[in-house]
């Protein structure tokens, strides 16, 4: 994987789950700046999946093949979800449950590039 | 008649939502290990598949209302933790049988322990919204 885009992807991840954590102590319910902040990280996620997939069909190969498409699709399904549930009821806890979603992305992202340079599980 | 007050509300939402997450990881670990190399260590590998039914039904049965999944959610929060103590102790004693680590092993330290403190919070969260005997 390309290490720095791995970085940022994380980086904006951390962001945005920060960003929700703040907000949620200042009683906010989920807003629109914070939805659009999360479809930002999963654009990225998005375009993660499409260099993941070109460096695979360039005949790279990580330490499990598997377990590296399980990480980088499971990643795209965490954000949707999570917002989905988020907003099923708009309250204080759906601004912290956002948040959580977005702080397991990094740690999906980083167990995706140890994947990549040669961990098998 | 019994009532149960609603575990998917409130900070409820959020443990779903934790809930759900260790769902998806467990599920994808145990897939993979299982699809991919099974035999290295069938027991280590049942187990993580335990864990990922026992995480499944969880993350459903609290999102769900009513006495009977509040009754599903303490029974697989009470197997999860033991399930966690369990795995946890065996893979410190015997390491052989557990190569590769599973959502539970050394007590889910490659979860930063997230599941050993889970299962408590998951129960203490089930004691404040126990279904209430209500007389009619």
């Amino acid at each position: 994987m390309i290490f720095g885009f791995a970085v940022a992807v994380a980086g904006c991840a951390l962001l945005v789950a920060l960003w929700s954590f703040v907000q949620s102590v200042r009683n906010r319910l989920p807003d629109t700046p914070l939805l659009v902040a999360l479809a930002v990280v999963e654009l990225l996620l998005v375009a993660q999946l499409v260099v993941g997939v070109v460096l695979l069909a360039g005949g790279e190969r990580p330490g499990s093949i598997a377990t590296y498409l399980a990480y980088l699709i499971g990643c795209l399904v965490v954000l949707p979800v999570g917002a989905a549930w988020a907003l099923a009821e708009r309250s204080r806890s759906s601004t912290v449950v956002l948040g959580i979603a977005c702080l397991a992305i990094p740690v999906m992202v980083l167990r995706l590039n140890e994947v990549w340079s040669g961990a098998s599980a | 008649m019994e009532q149960a007050r609603r575990t998917a509300t409130g900070p409820g939402r959020v443990l779903v939502a934790v809930y759900a997450i260790f769902a998806l990881a467990a599920t994808s670990r145990a897939g993979v290990q299982i699809g991919t190399k099974f035999h290295e260590a069938p027991l280590a590998y049942l187990l993580s598949a335990f864990a990922a039914v026992v995480y499944i039904l969880a993350t459903v049965a609290l999102a769900r209302g009513g006495v009977k999944w509040w009754r599903i959610a303490f029974a697989s929060c009470t197997v999860e933790l033991l399930g966690v103590l369990t795995v946890g102790t065996l893979s410190i004693f015997d390491r052989q049988a557990f190569p590769d680590a599973t959502v539970w092993s050394v007590y889910g330290q490659g979860y930063v322990f997230i599941p050993l403190v889970l299962p408590v919070i998951g129960l203490y969260w089930l004691r404040r919204t126990a279904p209430e005997r209500v007389s009619s």
